[in-house]
């Protein structure tokens, strides 16, 4: 059995990868970093985003070890903001 | 009253944004803004561009306000940010806090900018004259 979810890049992730978000399957009981590790192999060139990356699901904070269910938008979130208005 | 929260490509309207918030128990309006400067560590800023997970940084601020609102009990708040690209000059974010007295709307209005700046997906890449990057917190 396996699941799809969708997700979206944005930022240095999306200009690596040279889109904004696709659909991907995973063997059910896959968690966020069961995701993290595919994503690697499909796209070596995230490692660096991916290490200071932390995940959202369903636009709600994660942690590596949550579970992912078929339909989840999933999105890896490089540190966000700083500099100094 | 329900905060207003704005995520745009157009200009942001300061003006729109304090008339939104205003209202005869207000004793003072605390204004932030935040401007995109020429310079950063040491380098020369031509433009920024700023992208946006749309609706989980509505609802982040959301849940932003909903704190500042629970901690100094303002009612009155409106927060935009611009994404896309800005030029030198112009105003990328504005934070408005209207408040019956100006402590608790300095107080605020800090916290919000503060936070939504950590914990916003919100992210800009700086193109400066020798290279651009994403730049992280």
């Amino acid at each position: 059995m396996s699941i799809q979810i969708r997700t979206r890049y944005f930022a240095a992730l999306r200009e690596i990868v040279g889109m904004a978000e696709e659909a991907l399957e995973l063997p059910e009981g896959a968690s966020v970093a069961d995701l993290r590790t595919l994503l690697l192999t499909r796209y070596p060139r995230l490692e660096n985003a991916l290490a200071r990356a932390v995940c959202a699901v369903n636009h709600q904070y994660v942690q590596p070890e949550t579970l992912l269910k078929a339909g989840d938008e999933v999105v890896f979130i490089p540190p966000v903001g700083g500099g100094m208005f | 009253m329900e905060p207003v929260i704005v995520i745009t490509h157009e200009p942001l309207d300061r003006a729109a944004l304090v008339e939104a918030v205003a209202h005869a128990s207000v004793g003072g309006i605390v204004v932030f803004e935040g401007v995109v400067r020429d310079n950063a560590r040491g380098k020369q800023v031509r433009y920024l561009e700023y992208d946006v997970y749309a609706e989980m940084a509505i609802a982040k601020i959301r849940e932003i306000v909903a704190e500042a609102e629970h901690r100094w009990g303002v009612e009155r708040v409106a927060v935009a940010h611009r994404v896309g690209r800005l030029e030198i000059g112009e105003a990328s974010v504005i934070v408005v806090v209207a408040t019956p007295h100006r402590g608790e709307a300095f107080d605020a209005c800090r916290y919000i900018i503060d936070t939504l700046k950590t914990t916003v997906p919100i992210w800009k890449k700086e193109v400066a004259t020798n290279g651009e990057e994403w730049v992280e917190g």
